[in-house]
């Protein structure tokens, strides 16, 4: 086995075990990325020196028996994460020279413990879309067939955890931003619950929904990842006060007597009939493990696009107004006068689905449309929630599709804005209703492209979703089948 | 027609966002369609519920009132896109 495909536990035993040392396996990643990057663009940016210097840092504190489980591990980060003095760009041509002043914080506790960063990762532009293509950097290939997309807007993370060159990666979850990608990419993807992560030093897109969590190989990996960043942080008001459990614990493959959902409104005829295959094994893969299925409904699963596409685009006009061409970013080459400047740098540095997003929150929350779109959007919100907190006094976890097909291709829909975002319409009701999700491999299409199966869990109870997602892990094999790149 | 070219004209203008007659064109076709599709929501009756802002149950977030070190001029002012010694520099905003 090559070093570029190990999970991060693998490669923390060998590290241990003083067979392999961190630079060692930061030189194997850097030329995995060299030689399979122009095909995949996974990567906006590459960063071999600043990596092989925390590699040498890493097998020093190695040496002195000072390692953690990251320590020395070369992973990648979506570029929407800050990390100071290298660029962050968040896709978009309007931060294509920011360089932050500072971490977040989910970043700063990974470097904390060792961690290699190698470079920042595409997505789509301000986390804005569900296929990677409406980066400024072009899109990135989905590893298992250059012609589809990745899934999006985490779709760099996923395809550099499929195309093996990290790890280990963070994304992050809006609407589906994790485990979408996951799916169509192969890898398991966590949404964690709202609140478990901080958002500080996390670039904005909407605010009551966004969520960081892991991109990884195995579910032990995630596991590793999510216990590795979750917690409170004085710096972010809205995450929340409770403790962290060890989640390694949760990695018992038993789930007899677990209640498990299914929802009506999510099997339904226009899944693709592969996904509707693999999660009919899956199930029976998990019957076989003794859990037990209750029909359940979800009522309001047809609003929740709606709900979302108003809610999310309202918050992000109010978030991206910062861009203003004064402090920081992008600003015209034009001289005129404030307004003016303003409007033209924004319309320079944005694309054209983070302009319509701004367009389209602008108008929900404009004099006279605020209580028919946004306020009527909040309250179908608080009907969603109240869907998943009666469903879940009767199941433990619900287990759905993550996307009612596999990868489209490059193109296909990027001419139709609201097909695309019809493609999220599993995902999206788990980021309303604040709670956590993971996507988990669960089979592979008769085009060859990969399937996930989405578990869904009570808020704050990663670790039944977790327990639930490392059982099916280890009952199939679909984890440990690769993209030929 | 749920948006018309007029409207798309001053939302652009709201959102700060100075489009050509190309974007004001696409995005009035493309606005028209989502508000179409997102109208479905009116078919639901929300009489008395209430609005959810944030999906956790949370008071409001206070601390302590004390001084902290913070980013410093230095920091916060190198990625201007223009300064004057310790200013963000701006176009003359009163012509």
């Amino acid at each position: 086995m090559e070093l570029f495909e190990l999970t991060v536990h693998e490669l923390h035993e060998k590290l241990k075990r003083k067979e392999v040392s961190s630079v060692e396996v930061t030189k194997a990643m850097l030329a995995r990325i060299a030689a399979t990057d122009a095909t995949v663009n996974a990567f906006i940016t590459v960063c071999p020196e600043a990596a092989l210097a925390s590699a040498a840092e890493a097998d020093k504190r190695i040496a002195g028996k000072e390692m953690e489980i990251l320590t020395g591990i070369p992973l990648a980060l979506k570029d929407i994460f800050l990390t100071k003095g290298m660029r962050t760009t968040c896709a978009s041509k309007i931060l294509d020279s920011f360089v932050p002043p500072y971490d977040a914080t989910s970043w700063l506790k990974l470097k904390n413990q060792g961690a290699v960063l190698l470079g920042k990762l595409n997505q789509d532009e301000f986390a804005m879309g569900s296929s990677c293509e409406s980066s400024a950097f072009g899109p990135t290939r989905n590893p298992w067939n250059p012609e589809c997309i990745p899934g999006g807007s985490s779709g760099g993370s996923a395809a550099a955890i499929a195309a093996q060159q990290a790890i280990t990666t963070l994304g992050t979850d809006t609407g589906g931003s994790i485990r979408q990608p996951a799916s169509h990419c192969g890898c398991v993807g966590l949404k964690p619950t709202y609140g478990r992560v901080s958002r500080y030093g996390v670039i904005a897109y909407a605010s009551s929904l966004d969520q960081v969590g892991p991109v990884t190989r195995d579910v032990r990996d995630a596991a590793i990842m999510l216990g590795a960043v979750a917690g409170y942080d004085p710096l972010d008001s809205t995450s929340v006060e409770r403790p962290v459990p060890d989640y390694l614990n949760s990695l018992q493959p038993d789930v007899k007597g677990l209640k498990i959902g299914l929802p009506k409104e999510y099997y339904i005829d226009g899944l693709h009939p592969d996904v509707k295959k693999a999660l009919e094994l899956a199930i029976e893969t998990y019957r076989g493990m003794g859990a037990e299925f209750i029909d359940i409904s979800l009522p309001h699963t047809d609003y929740a696009v709606a709900c979302y596409y108003l809610i999310a685009t309202a918050e992000a006009s109010s978030n991206l107004a910062r861009y203003d061409g004064v402090r920081f970013g992008h600003r015209t080459s034009e001289s005129c006068g404030l307004n003016e400047m303003i409007s033209r740098s924004r319309d320079e540095g944005f694309g054209a689905e983070v302009k319509r997003r701004i367009m389209l929150g602008t108008y929900a929350l404009s004099s006279g449309y605020y209580d028919a779109y946004y306020i009527k959007a909040q309250k179908v919100r608080t009907l969603i929630m109240q869907d998943f907190l009666k469903a879940f006094e009767k199941v433990d976890v619900i287990l759905t599709p993550v996307a009612p097909t596999p990868a489209f291709k490059i193109g296909e829909k990027s001419s139709d804005p609201l097909q695309m975002y019809l493609s999220d319409i599993f995902t999206i009701p788990v980021n309303l209703a604040g709670t956590c999700g993971i996507s988990v491999p669960a089979g592979i299409s008769k085009d060859g492209l990969p399937i996930g199966l989405q578990l869904i869990g009570k808020p704050f109870c990663e670790e039944t979703i977790i327990r639930a997602g490392y059982a099916f892990e280890q009952a199939t094999e679909w984890h440990t089948k690769k993209a030929t790149l | 027609m749920r948006i018309t070219r007029k409207e798309v004209e001053h939302v652009a203008t709201l959102a700060r966002l100075k489009l050509d007659e190309e974007e004001i064109s696409t995005f009035t076709g493309q606005m028209d369609a989502i508000l179409s599709y997102v109208d479905t929501l009116s078919q639901l009756n929300t009489d008395g519920i209430i609005p959810t802002s944030h999906a956790v149950p949370m008071e409001n977030a206070f601390r302590p009132d004390e001084t902290r070190p913070s980013l410093g001029t230095e920091n916060a002012l190198a990625n201007a896109p223009e300064r004057t010694d310790d200013f963000f520099k701006v176009p003359k905003v009163i012509e």
